[in-house]
């Protein structure tokens, strides 16, 4: 506590928000420079993983088939791209999803005269949305490592297996966490009701989930794509 | 629907609420009016539209085989990272400080990657004729 009232409201903020000199609340400057940090590790990842694509001396391979004597037996393309494909629009959709669980809660206090307001409105629908599609999209996930683990394809069978294992194990890490996140402000939704005040928390939420969506849309061209 | 499309998703309510007792942080976040439902709605039609058009390009084995195939999913790409950074992220309606705490280790990065791709040979710079 500083001896100024003035001083006191800039620390603790008005309704308990921590903000900073700057005017800005002090856990989104937290999370803007974590997320930050987050593009170095996935630079890294998909750094590792251009580095050593076409660079496996045994199958399966991503993009080719394998066929005799390199491969015991005659092995397809790896990766299955329409497959990969549903689940990046999943992926998509559930940041659509999630801003607007966003929007719900920073307009909870506005009027909703008709169905539609009342379904836009709702926080607890667009946050469930989220937490299913992000669950749908790790479904698909370990749909796609159950598979290629069948076909042959593990973490220690060549470069190809490593790389893509660990940059999409952390990718799937990351969604994972994000949608525990979710779960606990849906619980803290049917607890108490996600009040305008608590939208800086959602917003954090919001940001970190669409970051994870935006590494998405670069492994998905990178690693998938581009043969 | 008459869901009041053309009502900016103002930045945190509890700020507006506050009124002048949220004098100190308030400026901070007058620049952080949300898109509107119509926006997202395109936003998601955009991307959803680009995600199409990559995988499309994908199955053109004519087109794979020529020297645009990787620089246009990577524009592609790159236009769909701009998009949900600067609309959901809300990158072009918050402070400053967010974007540069955002494109800064961002460049880094790329930059980075870049260099590691010339350093292991995947890309070369041809130098004379």
């Amino acid at each position: 506590m500083s001896a100024s009232p003035a001083l006191d409201h800039i620390e603790a903020g008005a309704h308990g928000h921590h903000y900073t000199t700057t005017g800005l609340d002090s856990r989104k400057i937290a999370v803007w420079a974590f997320i930050g940090s987050e593009c170095m590790l996935f630079a890294s990842l998909i750094s590792t993983y251009l580095i050593y694509k076409g660079r496996s001396v045994v199958g399966p391979f991503p993009h080719e088939a394998c066929n005799p004597p390199v491969c015991a037996t005659a092995l397809k393309p790896i990766l299955n791209i329409p497959v990969t494909s549903a689940s990046t629009f999943v992926l998509l959709m559930s940041s659509l999803a999630m801003v607007l669980a966003l929007a719900a809660v920073e307009n909870r206090n506005l009027p909703k005269p008709t169905l539609g307001d009342r379904i836009l409105g709702s926080s607890k629908l667009w946050l469930w949305m989220t937490c299913i599609l992000g669950a749908t999209f790790l479904g698909f996930q370990s749909y796609e490592f159950t598979s290629f683990v069948h076909e042959g394809l593990s973490i220690r069978t060549n470069l190809f297996g490593s790389s893509f294992f660990t940059l999409t194990g952390f990718h799937g890490a990351h969604v994972t966490v994000g949608v525990i996140w979710l779960g606990t402000l849906l619980a803290i939704d049917y607890k108490r009701g996600l009040e305008p005040g608590d939208a800086i928390n959602v917003d954090i939420a919001a940001l970190y989930w669409h970051f994870v969506d935006v590494v998405w849309i670069a492994i998905f061209t990178l690693v998938y794509l581009i043969k | 629907m008459a869901h009041n499309d053309s009502a900016p998703r103002g930045g945190h309510g509890a700020e507006q609420a506050h009124g002048a007792a949220g004098a100190p942080h308030a400026a901070a976040h007058d620049a952080h009016a949300h898109p509107t439902w119509k926006q997202y709605k395109w936003v998601a039609v955009i991307l959803t539209a680009i995600t199409v058009v990559e995988v499309w390009v994908y199955y053109i084995p004519a087109f794979t085989r020529t020297k645009l195939f990787v620089p246009s999913l990577l524009i592609m790409s790159a236009v769909k990272f701009a998009i949900v950074v600067l609309f959901y992220m809300h990158l072009k309606y918050d402070a400053r400080l967010f974007r540069a705490l955002f494109t800064g280790p961002l460049i880094i990065a790329v930059v980075t990657l870049i260099s590691l791709m010339f350093l292991f040979g995947h890309l070369a710079v041809r130098l004379g004729s």
